[in-house]
């Protein structure tokens, strides 16, 4: 089995993995990381959303042999002794309620951020095209990244 | 999903050894269509050979009056790219359009072409802007590359290198996007070079096709009147819960004006 090595939340990670081993499940599975989640089998649903190599992916829809050498953030990246201004606009604004699409979504917008750092409410809105949320109707979840933005300013 | 061997060449020349020496290989490229259909299990190949680590195929040229993309070049590249948005802007917006954020940062061009899904965007640049696919050992002309329903002119062991698209003086890409899966239900581009015009359809069909009788009207005036009153016939076209035939050829003619009228 190959052994995959990477770069994941700033600390170098490797497992074995299968080729046919999803980035996803190894991130999970292999390195325990299971703040990413698995919404769907059919790559439309970005429960699964992380950052690789700086730009946003379904990581269930890329083998872990993929990202060998890759620079990878999942949710569990993002907090530094406290909350990531985005993630702290997510509880502020109740941009979630079950919480299962929230990994996505705060990944999937400070991937926005980094294009368009003040994303109009169609903005926001289009982003979010690849991410499903099935309890929140996403009107929070768009308050809540206007606000993370301003926030990431500084 | 099945195993495979997984292979990860640094050269077009080493992906086609990889490709000849296997005994069911795939390309893997954004992965956005082939890992679903593993995961479904609707394909088991033997060997995927990778094009990621494969420099060459990635990136954009504005060279010898044409814009060349390489193959392994992500949808987000194409429509964040400032040569294309100046050049061709409907070739900006339509990869723009494609699905979503995540989908365009790893789904690339020769991938959806290779795949020839009735329903991809590409097909109809491609045909509408008369562009040229590049393989490891030939040029095919975009009107004899699709074949049909997710056939194309490929061999089997034939990769896409790159694709070429002359500059049009005019060219614009209407969508109507499926609502849940945002692939065209029907998408026209068309586009006016040396006063010929091309008007591209896909979605509405088993492959991306073209509309002569458009093209003539819209050569000798091009404007959305012109072709108002061409009736497009059902008879061959999609029909599935999102669309019937006639529903489908109702939105070609409304797209082709829609195309035309943002050309103005
Ligand atoms: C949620 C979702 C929404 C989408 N929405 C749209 C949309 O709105 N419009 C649209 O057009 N598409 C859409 N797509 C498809 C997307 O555009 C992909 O880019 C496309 O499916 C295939 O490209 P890929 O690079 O991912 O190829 P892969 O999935 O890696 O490969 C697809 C096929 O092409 C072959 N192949 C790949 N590269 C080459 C090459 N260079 N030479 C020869 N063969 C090759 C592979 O062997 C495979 O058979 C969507 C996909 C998803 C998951
Ligand atoms: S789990 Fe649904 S898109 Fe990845
Ligand atoms: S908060 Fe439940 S799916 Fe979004």
């Amino acid at each position: 089995m190959p052994t995959v090595s990477m770069t994941v939340n700033g600390k170098a990670a490797s497992g074995d993995a299968e080729p046919r081993t999803l980035l996803v499940h190894f991130l999970r599975e292999t390195l325990g990381l299971t703040g990413t989640h698995v919404g769907c089998d059919t790559s439309q649903c970005g429960a699964c959303v992380v950052h690789v190599d700086g730009k946003s992916v379904k990581s269930c829809t890329m083998l872990a042999v993929q990202a060998n050498g890759a620079e990878v953030t999942t949710i569990e990246g993002l907090a530094n002794g406290e909350l990531h201004p985005m993630q702290a606009a997510f509880r502020e604004h109740h941009g979630l309620q079950c919480g299962f699409c929230t990994p996505g979504m705060v990944m999937s917008a400070i991937d926005l951020v980094r294009h368009n750092a003040t994303p109009s409410e169609s903005d926001i809105r289009e982003w979010l095209e690849g991410n499903i949320c099935r309890c929140t109707g996403y009107h929070n979840i768009v308050k809540a990244i206007q606000a993370g933005a301003q926030a990431m300013k500084g | 999903m099945h195993n495979f061997e997984y292979h990860r060449p640094t050269s077009v020349a080493d992906a086609v050894q990889s490709l000849k020496g296997a005994e069911d290989g795939k390309i893997l490229a954004g992965g956005m269509t082939l890992i679903p259909t593993l995961k479904q299990r609707l394909a088991a190949p033997s060997d995927l050979i990778d094009l990621g680590a494969i420099a060459e195929l990635k990136g954009i040229k504005d060279e010898g009056g044409m814009i060349t993309i390489g193959a392994a070049t992500p949808h987000a590249m194409v429509a964040e790219s400032e040569v294309v948005r100046r050049v061709i802007p409907a070739l900006a917006d339509l990869a723009e359009g494609i699905g979503d954020p995540q989908v365009r940062n790893r789904g690339t061009i020769g991938g959806s072409i290779a795949n020839s899904d009735p329903a991809a965007d590409y097909p109809a640049a491609l045909v509408g802007l008369d562009a040229t696919v590049q393989t490891d050992r030939r040029r095919i002309k975009a009107d004899d590359f699709f074949k049909g329903l997710f056939e194309t002119a490929l061999e089997e062991d034939e990769i896409v290198t790159a694709v070429s698209f002359p500059k049009p003086e005019k060219a614009c890409y209407a969508k109507f996007p499926n609502p849940a899966s945002r692939y065209a239900m029907v998408g026209v581009m068309v586009a006016r070079a040396g006063g010929a015009v091309r008007v591209a359809v896909t979605g509405a069909g088993p492959c991306v096709f073209r509309l002569p009788e458009m093209e003539q009207a819209l050569s000798g005036n091009f404007s959305p009147d012109a072709i108002k009153g061409i009736e497009i016939s059902a008879d061959g076209l999609n029909s599935d819960i999102h669309g019937s035939a006639a529903y489908r050829a109702h939105l070609v003619s409304v797209m082709a004006r829609r195309a035309v009228t943002d050309c103005a």
